[in-house]
């Protein structure tokens, strides 16, 4: 090493500026947002088999953005946390809150305690009886954890979308509308341009409203189409290029 | 890294282990007192008394599937501890199980079952097939072993829809995790004896569920009717056999309103027969 000594904060500094750049480099935005059927997940992803979203317990779900390897070791971390806090208590117990608070802490000691940080980014969301009852945690790569209203967006050009889906959010949308706003927000990443996703492009989930038990669903196949059709033709979206998809 | 233990109890390694599917493992990692045998006996010989007991379940094959029955006393001694238990449960989509011997003991293991198939279907993207379910399973009453040596004997019975075949399959278990498939019925508990003869005479091959149904619960009642740890239909209470049903559109269990309707066909027809329907003395006949 050049230097036999490096501030603290430095050191914090140049971890924090390389999780953050390599996030916004390697990522692409993923889209978490509350509407009438349930909470609704979408993000680019052209994998079959590799996933962002996924089941954490319940009424819950996880995504996550970054360092593929690293979001899957903490993925299936909170899947344990999960069914053992269920196991050892009652399934009514685990919350998203608590597994936000449990990733914060594990990722701020990663953060603290490793030479090179994870570079992830995580939501944690909760599904309520009424859109006003969802939770949204958005848990940083250094621990911090952040209680969101409505809708979140994580990866990529995070700011860009999220600025383009504040627009035209509404708590009381339709799933197709939410669908129509996702997929044009994450086009173009944020600048509204560029080609739609088509369904062979997209990763989408669903955090049911009204089901007590594993109300996470993921919406492929037919079912993804046809969600795709819908939302094309709802709304008054100015989209010339409307091919089948 | 340095332990993080946020419910005073958690140790992140455990956590982020790379390695097993299975919630038993990690448990045996993370927390072996909560699995079913950490916390059983010290080792001495003398069997505790009175813990509730007894049973029967039955459980055959259907057209398309596979329907498991089980009764709901539970007695400790010579008392009736409980008139509703039950016995029959959900495992996960595609399977249930059933257990008899000590309630507490098969409660346990057949609660840690289900959110063992969860857990790996959760941390796999994919489910268990059925035959890895039965071995699990038994991996679970093999480890048992030595409670059931101090008299905690739990043994349960599992009965599933194969996805891959399309068809139902039960497996039985013995104390040492023995596995064994059976077809196209099987029971198991005190009463066992006495429901086996009774599907003996009253099974027929590509039955539908329907009349599975009503078998099961022909068997059942011959099993209360001979043995005093195995309770009948409560009709007064309304306290009837557990019957789920697997099938390729998952598993579904009978409401209490419709297994007061079977147990009432059976009740009403016992009245003029006790025995129960007579099973024709040549077969073709």
């Amino acid at each position: 090493m050049p230097f036999g000594y490096v501030s603290p904060e430095q050191l914090m500094k140049d971890k924090a500026d390389y999780a953050r750049r390599r996030i916004t480099q390697n990522s692409r935005s993923c889209v978490v947002l509350s509407c009438e059927a349930g909470i609704l997940l979408v993000t680019p992803n052209s994998s079959r088999a590799l996933r962002k979203f996924s089941e954490l317990y319940d009424l819950i779900a996880f995504a996550a953005v970054g360092r593929y390897n690293e979001f899957e070791t903490l993925r299936k971390a909170g899947v344990r946390y999960a069914d053992a806090t269920g196991f050892q208590y009652d399934r009514r117990d685990v919350t998203a809150r608590g597994l936000a608070d449990w990733y914060g802490q594990l990722l701020g000691s990663l953060f603290t305690d490793s030479p090179k940080p994870y570079e992830v980014e995580i939501v944690v969301a909760q599904v309520g009886k009424t859109a006003a009852d969802d939770e949204i945690y958005r848990i940083t790569f250094d621990g911090a954890v952040g209680d969101e209203r409505d809708f979140v967006v994580v990866g990529g050009q995070a700011d860009r979308v999220a600025e383009m889906i504040k627009q035209q959010y509404s708590a009381s949308m339709s799933l197709t509308e939410a669908m129509r706003l996702a997929i044009l927000s994450l086009a173009g990443q944020g600048d509204g341009a560029g080609e739609p996703l088509t369904a062979g492009q997209l990763e989408v989930a669903l955090l049911e409203r009204d089901r007590t038990h594993r109300a996470f669903r993921r919406i492929t196949g037919t079912r993804l189409d046809a969600l795709l059709a819908e939302s094309r033709t709802d709304g008054e979206i100015a989209d010339s290029s409307d091919d089948a998809g | 890294m340095s332990g993080i233990e946020p419910q005073g109890r958690w140790q992140a390694a455990a956590f982020l282990a790379v390695g097993s599917s299975s919630f038993a493992d990690f448990l045996s990692q993370a927390a072996p007192d909560l699995l079913p045998q950490g916390s059983h006996g010290d080792g001495s010989a003398s069997p505790m008394p009175d813990v509730p007991h007894g049973t029967t379940i039955v459980t055959a094959v259907c057209d398309g599937g596979v329907v498991m029955a089980g009764d709901r006393r539970a007695t400790a001694g010579n008392m009736i501890a409980q008139r509703n238990f039950e016995k029959v449960y959900r495992s996960d989509e595609y399977s249930c199980v059933g257990i008899a011997g000590v309630a507490g003991v098969g409660v346990d293991m057949v609660r840690l079952f289900a959110v063992e198939l969860e857990h790996y279907e959760k941390l796999e993207g994919r489910s268990l097939s059925l035959e890895g379910k039965a071995n699990r399973l038994a991996g679970f009453v093999k480890a048992n072993l030595g409670g059931a040596m101090q008299g905690l004997v739990a043994v349960p019975l599992l009965a599933g829809y194969d996805e891959e075949t399309r068809q139902g399959r039960i497996f039985s278990f013995d104390v040492t995790g023995g596995k064994y498939e059976e077809r196209p019925f099987a029971t198991i508990g005190s009463g066992s004896v006495f429901a086996r003869g009774s599907l003996k005479k009253l099974y027929r091959d590509g039955m539908g569920v329907e009349d599975v149904v009503l078998v099961l619960m022909q068997a059942l009642y011959d099993a209360a009717d001979d043995d005093s740890a195995t309770g009948g239909p409560d009709m007064s209470r309304h306290i009837y056999p557990i019957i789920a049903t697997v099938t390729e559109d998952g598993y579904r269990r009978l409401t209490e309103a419709e297994a007061g309707r079977y147990a009432d066909a059976v009740v009403t027809e016992r009245m003029q027969r006790p025995d129960g329907p007579a099973a024709p003395l040549r077969s073709g006949s």
